[in-house]
């Protein structure tokens, strides 16, 4: 029985848009090691795979209590960044890369974030002309695993999402921990570390099922026109997909030491946009993700921390952080609007926590953070004035070894789509240009790579 | 393909004819320059849920989280005509077919819904998958399947049934199949063998006319008339729309399309804090969605009353659930119409806690985005998007720290221009409702100071979310904006230039028929256009990039 893994994902390429295909030009062979083996990694087949992600926060910062001073290693922390000192080595601060709007207008909380995950802005995600890029990059590294991309959300709305392959197409989240843990390491998980394996009739049944729907594609899409076949193939690629998936479930998993099935998780109680609850959310979905990851159940994903326009709150408090942002007097005796500053903190904190314990599985000679790239991101800098220059970044983990942690890079003012274009090409994504119109950039972020 | 072995190759390639029922070879250029096309629409949620309940009755649970609807341009019946599944919403369709399927074949259920097994006379169970397929599958596919293709789908099955060692094993794992398939999951035309060129034939007719009156597929009486040819006549359609009109279940149709059209949905991620709305609740807030809704059938289907009259009517829906919210003695259990006496601050839907709490914030009042809503929703207008070149640092100003009420704080919007060419459009209208805070409870006074609600609605001056209503009832842009909402409501798109004539024709009868909701809907599932295939020039990115912004509107 062969294995079955082409990928029709590929099909979907013709929406790149901004991205330029360059396969096998020379800039890729930088992320190749000798043997080609990192880039064509596959499950536990002898190298750890690299794992990508995203975490994502609401509102920004505030510029001169976050925006490190000293650049390179050692950098300084401000206030904001307080929180990141224990894991400071682990942790890249970007700063000073700007959203160019090509004389669009500043959506708010729109415009920035589009234009970080798609490389360029847009005044509605629906308007998107191309995929975010961790939808480009679970393309080219997704497969294989059990899921294409783990997408998660903490303030129990699956609608909160900010990954897309289009804007009538999106990856919409997975909103509970107790959820997330169904879907893992429920029924169908196999521990990959348990000596016997036997192949489910069941699996074997659903997907000789799903190849039957699948061979109805080309009839079908010959039928409508063209805007419906390409969303009609989509569903098809998603079944295609699915397929794949049950392939995998017919095989032994190759072993994978980390991987310990985690105890089912008890849901947290309370007002799930108060900080502390969300904080608490938050540790018990990163530990779940940190153990799907370490089981190769997936090998890209999305965390979603708040919303853009964060709603998050204090309990009992009328105004939340958004209002707050836009209303909230500057306290002319310390400079700055005390309340922002908290809930700023406070995000940093559940970064910190999320580094830390993906930092804490052992893997391979060294941790699972090791073998991961995390790019987290806001929507705004300032979120007071919705400022869209100098959005705050921050990366972690060290791909495999392809990456620098521990610097501060300043962007001087270079389009952020540089750094989406870096996660890209770290991940194996064949391009050597990404974004559009002013954003358009051919420079990786070269001072973090290896 | 040969994944699994010869036997299931077998079945699975003889299977794709029975998977595929329902669509037209019929092919079409690839430009899409002005031909005419099928649509192709999702099923949203409420529509697998009317499916299931039909097919299985009620006591077979739907669980599961969907992919979830879109709207464009504030109408998820038209972003179903937009959007797809993606990997993951698949996996959840499949996880929420599998346990139809596992309940459909329980000891419960079984006999009721499957009614034969394998037995002396049909020793490997192929009669008895043949006829379930049969039956289920014309309900989820919405038309007869063909003898050819049951075989093939009874081949399958037994196929499934050996490697499993269970008939029924097998039997569920097609069953689950056809809850995947596209031909359940989405709505596509079939064009009409004969008849007008560009029409649909009659199992679409019935698809289409059943999903607008009835949010559900269609029933025996409809499939018959569309099998018989009746629906294809001018008198066998009246006949069935009149029918479908008279039926219990047209409550239910127009309770989706005001969902779809007020965005009730959202109600379901709507969390108030509960130390500042105590009386507020999840349970608070299903019931004031279902508050709304009732209010509205009541007057639109019970009474077929004029739609204008909504927005002035004393007559609420009312529960116990609601009675800490609306400070009204509540003691009949379940749910009776309660009449607010004249000069009551409730009058009209506009003073309905669903929306008043649904546009706020958890904490506090939201004119900006109550009065959004207002302008997009119930006046299909546009806020615009702000100026390239918009300032957002001038919002506040900081050196005055004495802005207590919203009213105060918003105008200091109003005062700098860039920012006043929304904020003018959305919280003037929003500022009339102020005195109902983020819950929807009625107040006087805010921070101890009196809430001004005057404003103007078309330079008509109001006072009051009372005044506010009247001056809708009596506004041309409200009611044109209805007949708008339900027509592209029913077509599942935006209106093109060549529509125009329709709505036209709408915007004469509306007024004509007394604005009676129910004629509204008549008149749309009489008119020939409603069963055209669509005529299509433009491509889908630029479809989806007239989409409204969704998301991320502040203040």
């Amino acid at each position: 029985m062969k294995q079955h893994l082409s990928r029709r994902g590929f099909m979907l390429r013709g929406v790149l848009g901004g991205a330029t295909v360059a396969v096998g030009v020379p800039i890729l062979d930088a992320f190749l090691n000798d043997s080609g083996t990192a880039y064509a990694a596959t499950l536990g087949g002898g190298h750890l795979p690299v794992r990508f992600g995203t975490w994502f926060w609401g509102c920004g910062m505030i510029p001169e209590r976050w925006v490190p001073q000293k650049a390179g290693r050692g950098y300084d922390l401000p206030p904001q960044l307080q929180p990141i000192k224990a894991v400071q080595d682990q942790v890249s601060v970007l700063s000073g890369f700007d959203v160019m709007l090509d004389g669009k207008a500043n959506l708010p909380h729109i415009s920035g974030n589009t234009a970080v995950r798609t490389g360029e802005a847009s005044e509605t995600w629906q308007g998107i002309k191309s995929p975010t890029f961790d939808v480009l990059i679970s393309d080219a590294v997704g497969g294989g695993s059990f899921f294409r991309s783990l997408d998660l959300s903490l303030d129990g709305n699956p609608q909160t999402s900010y990954s897309f392959r289009n804007g009538a197409s999106m990856n919409a989240s997975i909103p509970s921990p107790v959820e997330l843990y169904q879907k893992l390491f429920g029924a169908d998980f196999h521990d990959p570390n348990k000596a016997d394996f036997q192949p489910d009739p069941k699996f074997m049944v659903r997907r000789s099922v799903l190849s039957a729907v699948s061979d109805q594609r080309r009839t079908l899409l010959a039928s409508v026109g063209a805007a419906d076949r390409a969303r009609l193939d989509q569903y098809f690629t998603s079944v295609r997909e699915m397929e794949d998936k049950l392939a995998l479930q017919l095989q032994k998993p190759p072993p994978a030491e980390a991987c310990i099935r985690p105890e089912a998780p008890v849901p947290i109680r309370g007002d799930i946009t108060d900080l502390g609850v969300r904080k608490a959310n938050h540790k018990l979905m990163t530990q779940l993700l940190g153990m799907a990851l370490a089981c190769n159940q997936t090998r890209t994903f999305n965390m979603n921390f708040d919303t853009a326009a964060a709603e998050l709150r204090r309990a009992g408090d009328t105004t939340g952080y958004h209002q707050s942002t836009h209303e909230e007097l500057i306290d002319r005796s310390v400079g700055y609007q005390p309340t922002v500053d908290k809930f700023a903190v406070g995000s940093m904190e559940a970064w910190a926590d999320f580094v830390a314990t993906l930092a804490s599985i052992k893997e391979g000679d060294g941790t699972l953070l090791d073998n991961m790239f995390v790019v987290a991101h806001s929507e705004v800098s300032f979120a007071k004035n919705h400022d869209v220059t100098g959005i705050p970044v921050m990366l972690a983990g060290r791909a495999g070894g392809k990456v620098k942690t521990g610097l501060h890079v300043t962007g001087a003012g270079e389009p952020i789509s540089r750094i989406g274009l870096t996660a890209q090409q770290i991940m194996g994504v064949p391009i050597d240009s990404w974004g559009s119109g002013a954003m358009r950039s051919n420079r990786a972020v070269s001072e973090i790579l290896v | 393909m040969s994944r699994l072995g010869p036997l299931l190759v077998l079945g699975a390639a003889a299977c794709v004819a029975a998977l595929s029922v329902g669509f037209s070879s019929a092919t079409f250029g690839g430009t899409d320059t002005n031909v005419a096309v099928p649509s192709v629409r999702r099923l949203t949620e409420a529509q697998y849920r009317s499916s299931i309940d039909d097919l299985f009755g009620s006591d077979v649970e739907v669980v599961g989280r969907f992919e979830p609807d879109m709207r464009v341009d504030g109408l998820a019946a038209v972003g179903a005509s937009a959007v797809s599944i993606t990997p993951g919403g698949l996996e959840q369709y499949h996880a929420i077919a599998r346990h139809i399927a596992e309940q459909v074949f329980d000891p419960a259920h079984r006999d009721k819904l499957v009614g034969c097994a394998p037995g002396p006379d049909d020793a490997d169970g192929a009669n008895c998958a043949a006829s379930f397929i049969g039956r289920v599958g014309s309900k989820l596919f919405r038309r007869p399947l063909g003898l050819a293709q049951i075989r093939a789908a009874t081949v399958q099955t037994l196929a499934s049934a050996k490697q499993l060692g269970s008939f029924d094993a097998g039997l569920g794992a097609m069953l689950t199949g056809m809850l995947t398939s596209p031909g359940f999951l989405f709505r596509v035309d079939t064009p009409a063998q004969s008849g007008p060129s560009g029409a649909i034939d009659a199992y679409s007719k019935a698809t289409r006319l059943s999903f607008l009156l009835w949010n559900a597929p269609p029933d025996e009486k409809l499939t018959t008339a569309a099998g018989s040819g009746a629906l294809d006549t001018p008198a066998g359609l009246q006949a069935q729309v009149d029918r479908m009109v008279a039926s219990p279940r047209f409550a239910g149709g127009v309770r989706a399309f005001f969902t779809d059209f007020l965005q009730l949905g959202d109600i379901d991620n709507l969390s108030k804090d509960a130390l500042i709305y105590p009386a507020f609740s999840t349970s608070v807030a299903e019931a004031t969605r279902e508050q709304t809704l009732r209010t509205i059938t009541d007057l639109l289907v019970e009474h077929k009353g004029d739609y204008r009259d909504l927005f002035t009517t004393h007559r609420f829906a009312m529960t116990r659930a609601l009675g800490p919210i609306y400070d009204v003695p509540v003691t009949r259990p379940g749910w009776s119409i309660y009449e607010f006496p004249a000069g009551d601050p409730r009058e009209g839907l506009l003073t309905q806690a669903s929306l008043l709490a649904l546009h706020s914030h958890p904490g506090r009042t939201s004119p900006t985005l109550r009065g959004k809503a207002i302008r997009e929703t119930l006046l299909c207008e546009k806020i615009p998007s702000p100026p390239a070149n918009v300032n957002f640092a001038v919002v506040q100003d900081v050196n005055n720290p004495t802005l207590k009420t919203t009213r105060q704080r918003l105008e200091a919007h109003l005062d700098d221009e860039e920012c006043a060419s929304c904020h003018k459009a959305t919280d003037g209208l929003g500022l009339g409702l102020e005195k109902f805070d983020g819950a929807g409870q009625f107040r006087r006074t805010e921070h101890d100071m009196p809430i001004d609600v005057t404003g103007k609605f078309d330079k008509a001056p109001f006072d009051g979310a009372g005044n506010l209503g009247r001056l809708f009832h009596d506004s041309p842009k409200v009611s044109q904006c209805l007949v708008k909402t339900a027509w592209r409501y029913a077509n599942g798109r935006n209106i093109e230039p060549s529509d125009q004539a329709q709505i036209d024709r709408l915007n004469q009868s509306f007024p004509a028929n007394g604005y009676r909701f129910i004629d509204l809907m008549r008149t749309i599932a009489l008119d020939p256009a409603f069963y055209a295939l669509q005529r299509v020039s433009r491509s889908a990115p630029e479809r989806t990039a007239r989409a409204a912004t969704e998301r991320g509107t502040h203040s």
